[in-house]
């Protein structure tokens, strides 16, 4: 019987990737960086770890290019989302922070 | 005249997008579905901690060891699915079967450390609406977005093993090739969305 579908990417080439990718993840969290840069660098590794397993994986290399973008949407809507979650957020901590603060300026009064 | 014939001739510039079978697209469309709510789960997950001034910091009170045996675990089964579907693709049914027993044993074998991790960590005081360590949330978040991921596991193992029946049933190994395919797909969604939990939970 002749080979179903495309051409098979080396299965074997992109599990290392994810492993070497994955050790290399661990390794950032104790290198001696702003929070800010290890995340940035994490955010990066996680993002192309899971670009290699649609990709090569999930086979959407060799999909009609419509479905990558499909598929990509998701992750555009949960970034977006962060932006319109974080004002709200912010606001709720910077009320609790001021009041927060006079209580601890004037606890002799009770 | 067949029905798809007066399709085709309505729409003769129309090309599916997964010309191999409907299932495949539906269950891409199914992910995209399930990938907005894994993405609000983050999302959310992100912004809370970012607003808040005690969130605990994960790697160091939940421990990585573990969960990095648990994501290799994973990333493995991820690669044995990989080779079920070329084994079978390849015409070897005993091969493809094998292979895709390993992906449903890793899966099993994932959610078992899970529990076993989620004990552990009730057991240290992680509860759902409390925790030792800062705020409150982190528990939630943590049991919320793990938990949804394992059941997506689970459902995953279930899933799996009723293909293997599917395949074992079918002598002919191209009549499976397409439902291989599509559980594959959804089993590489289920790792993928662990690395991003793995990374923003548990690493960040």
């Amino acid at each position: 019987m002749a080979e179903k579908g495309h051409a098979h990417p080396n299965y074997m080439a992109i599990f290392w990737y994810l492993a070497v990718l994955t050790v290399v993840e661990i390794a950032v969290i104790y290198l001696p960086l702003a929070k800010l840069t290890i995340g940035v660098l994490l955010c990066a590794l996680a993002l192309t770890k899971a670009a290699l397993v649609a990709m090569y994986f999930m086979h959407l290399r060799f999909e009609a290019k419509t479905l990558g973008w499909i598929a990509v949407t998701p992750l555009a809507i949960a970034t977006l989302l962060v932006f319109v979650l974080l004002p709200d957020g912010f606001a709720v901590l910077k009320k609790t922070d001021s009041a927060a603060k006079p209580a601890v300026a004037a606890p002799a009064k009770h | 005249m067949t029905a798809a014939t007066v399709h085709s001739a309505i729409e003769p510039a129309e090309a599916p997008l997964t010309p191999e079978s409907w299932g495949k697209l539906g269950m891409w469309i199914f992910l995209v579905g399930d990938a907005v709510g894994f993405g609000v789960l983050l999302a959310g997950y992100g912004a809370m901690r970012s607003t808040s001034g005690d969130w605990p910091n994960p790697y160091a009170v939940l421990g990585i060891n573990l969960t990095a045996l648990m994501t290799f675990l994973l990333i493995c089964s991820s690669v044995t699915m990989v080779k079920g579907l070329e084994w079978l693709g390849k015409g070897d049914r005993t091969r493809a079967v094998q292979y895709l027993f390993f992906t449903a044993l890793g899966g099993a074998i994932f959610v078992s450390l899970q529990a076993y991790e989620w004990s552990h960590l009730i057991h240290r005081g992680l509860h759902i609406n409390q925790n030792p360590w800062g705020a409150t949330l982190f528990g939630t978040s943590f049991f919320l977005v793990t938990g949804f991921h394992g059941l997506h596991v689970t459902g995953g193992v279930i899933y799996l093993l009723s293909i293997i029946r599917y395949v074992a049933n079918r002598p002919d190994p191209a009549a499976s090739y397409n439902a291989v395919e599509i559980v594959g797909l959804y089993w590489h969604f289920v790792d993928l969305v662990w690395i991003m939990v793995f990374t923003f939970m548990y690493l960040l």
